[in-house]
């Protein structure tokens, strides 16, 4: 068990910088999940808390202690690996006491800890068949297993779930979740995945192109995301965000209708964010944004329109009740609801407080 | 696995014929004629030849040449696959490290092998030869006593350290493809789990080259065993005495030097089974051993 802390770290390859100073303290216990986009640098991030990577500047402290010089077996971590890395030519026991043997645990404790392991991840039938015989999730928990015997200050991992299948993923991602409720492990988790990030964290730390966007609960990141970067990622379907120009008590929308909003920051051009479960249909005489629908998906509970803002090419989505006779080319009012309205600077991306 | 079928029973007989006229006429053909020609026993004037049955087989057997030359071949080829094969997969790790100049440095290792036999033979002779040998005088001007051409043990060295030369290239090189054939996550993993470097060669390198490793063990032994002919011939010609007469070196004295046909011709039988052997007891009983990914 420990605290993680990171203090402006950086990474740069031949003076090319990939990660620009990041700094996040985590807590002992806390489930801290890494996500952006791929290519942001949040593996390079984690590569780099394990040792597989150096770091350029800042240092990274675990359990009290600056790791940078530090060799990975000295750091107390243990990792999962998103190709889950298992040594094939070991049985999933072998696997799992490959670290505790190096340990120079004792037999007794290593059986121990290798059944107690296997019970939880209800892996015992597989404890002597190797890896290739072992189906994708039977592969993950034996990965899982594998780090969670070594009992580390931190657990990492790195994608684990990317590589199964929709139905497994879920499961897994509950079973992740109760497992670090029962171990309360501080752990690093890193994903591309937003529904995985939201459903695990703690904390996010939402990445982009090497910079922090925004590092705060899940709740918070959705309900009011610090960039348009942020606010674009987060939240499924995406966000609309659009430019208007604010002034007298309202703003301006592209195709030129005008719509009175409390609570505009500022006058002048401005990005504005409106989630589709943040629009209501208006009602008769209403001001209200103007949608043309291009296309309706159904999926049961809910449909969610697509379309455009009437007299311009900004693509809308709206989320309508399951039971919506909406079709391709009605024209649709809609009202924001005024609690949940996001603005952004057009040059910055960051969030603009009202 | 794809299978495919053929439309024409023909097609398939006509691809593979030119590989089979490959095997027919330089192996069937001529182990035939060995086999032929091992129960056979010529006159001294080669005119003619008559049947011995195996008696050819117990002349050789029970010849105290033949028994030293089995030993002979059995150090020098124990020797050379060890030598060959420990010292590439050292050269290969050492190369994974190398970041710069990395295809410069393969491409280094990779020229003894284009070296034809009988001339890395040569080259040995020359750097060693005691009287006129480039090594060899540093070495006598060290005080170590080095010969040769008289000293059979200094002979079976300089066999054995040509032959070695000449094949850790091919080794390197297959060495080199199966480093890299292994998932740098597995080293990573390794790592974190606490192996130390030496820990993680031995426990996850080491037994995932296992396949190159046994393959390599099956053509080191046929190349020792054979291919050094050309080396043996240009270094040592199987002296002195015979303390570097080969099995392979043995049937060319006999049959082609001395022209005792019968008695060559059973030593080639001798040979072929005793390499049939061999290979079938490397995949009978080493290859358990190997973890095919």
């Amino acid at each position: 068990m420990a605290r993680i802390l990171l203090n402006d770290v950086r990474k740069s390859y031949a003076g090319n910088q990939v990660i620009h100073g990041i700094g996040i303290e985590i807590a002992d216990g806390e489930f801290v999940v890494i996500v952006g986009p791929s290519g942001c640098g949040k593996s390079t991030l984690l590569r780099m808390v394990a040792g597989l990577e150096a770091i350029s500047a800042g240092t990274i402290e675990i359990g009290g202690k600056v790791v940078n010089d530090l060799e990975p077996r000295q750091r107390d971590i243990a990792m999962v690996f998103q190709n889950y890395a298992l040594y094939p030519h070991m049985s999933v026991r072998e696997n799992m006491a490959y670290g505790l043997k190096i340990a120079r645990m004792s037999k007794a404790e290593i059986a121990a800890r290798v059944a107690k392991a296997a019970t939880m991840l209800e892996l015992e039938p597989y404890l002597d068949r190797k890896p290739r015989a072992l189906s994708g999730g039977q592969r993950q928990r034996v990965a899982m297993g594998r780090a969670l015997v070594r009992e580390p200050a931190a657990l990492l991992l790195d994608e684990p779930l990317s590589n199964l299948d929709a139905k497994l993923r879920v499961q897994m991602r509950l079973q992740i979740k109760e497992m670090h409720l029962r171990t309360g492990q501080t752990t690093l988790y890193v994903t591309h995945d937003q529904v995985e990030a939201m459903t695990l964290a703690d904390r996010l730390i939402v990445m982009n192109k090497g910079v922090a966007e925004q590092i705060a609960t899940p709740l918070e990141v959705y309900e009011r995301p610090a960039s348009e970067f942020v606010a674009g990622f987060i939240g499924s379907p995406a966000m609309n965000i659009f430019t208007v120009r604010a002034g007298d008590g309202g703003v301006t929308l592209p195709g030129d209708a005008v719509l009175p909003l409390p609570g505009v920051p500022r006058d002048g051009e401005l990005r504005l964010g409106l989630r589709p479960e943040h629009l209501r249909l208006a009602q008769e005489g209403e001001a209200a944004i103007p949608v043309l629908l291009r296309s309706v998906e159904r999926l049961g509970a809910d449909a969610f329109g697509y379309g455009m803002i009437e007299g311009s090419e900004v693509p809308m989505v709206l989320r309508l009740p399951g039971t919506s006779r909406a079709e391709r080319g009605d024209r649709i009012a809609v009202v924001p609801d005024p609690a949940h309205l996001h603005f952004f600077d057009p040059e910055t991306g960051r969030r603009v407080e009202g | 696995m794809r299978r495919t079928v053929f439309p024409h029973k023909l097609l398939p007989w006509l691809l593979l014929a030119p590989q089979l006229a490959i095997t027919l006429i330089f192996f069937y053909w001529p182990a035939g004629q060995a086999f032929r020609q091992s129960m056979l026993r010529e006159d001294a004037f080669g005119l003619k030849s008559t049947f011995v049955g195996l008696a050819n087989f117990r002349k050789v057997l029970g010849d105290p040449n033949y028994l030293n030359a089995v030993q002979v071949t059995a150090v020098f080829s124990a020797l050379v696959a060890l030598f060959a094969m420990a010292i590439a997969l050292f050269l290969a790790v050492q190369a994974e490290k190398v970041i710069r100049g990395k295809g410069f440095y393969r491409t280094l290792m990779i020229w003894p092998y284009a070296v034809a036999p009988a001339i890395a033979g040569m080259l040995w002779l020359f750097m060693f030869n005691p009287s006129f040998g480039t090594l060899a005088w540093p070495l006598r001007q060290m005080g170590i006593h080095w010969n040769p051409l008289l000293d059979g043990d200094h002979a079976m060295i300089l066999v054995v350290a040509a032959a070695t030369w000449k094949q850790i290239s091919y080794n390197f090189l297959f060495f080199v493809a199966g480093l890299q054939a292994i998932p740098r996550s597995l080293l990573e993993a390794a790592a974190i789990d606490g192996a130390s470097r030496r820990h993680a060669f031995w426990t996850i390198v080491f037994p995932l080259l296992t396949p190159t490793t046994f393959f390599l063990l099956v053509v080191n032994t046929v190349y020792a065993l054979f291919d050094t002919f050309g080396i043996i011939h240009a270094v040592t010609g199987g002296g002195p005495g015979k303390a570097t007469e080969t099995l392979v070196y043995k049937v060319y004295n006999d049959g082609f030097v001395n022209l005792i046909m019968g008695d060559s011709a059973a030593q080639s039988v001798i040979l072929m089974i005793i390499v049939i052997a061999l290979t079938a007891f490397q995949f009978r009983f080493i290859e358990r051993r190997v973890h095919y990914g």
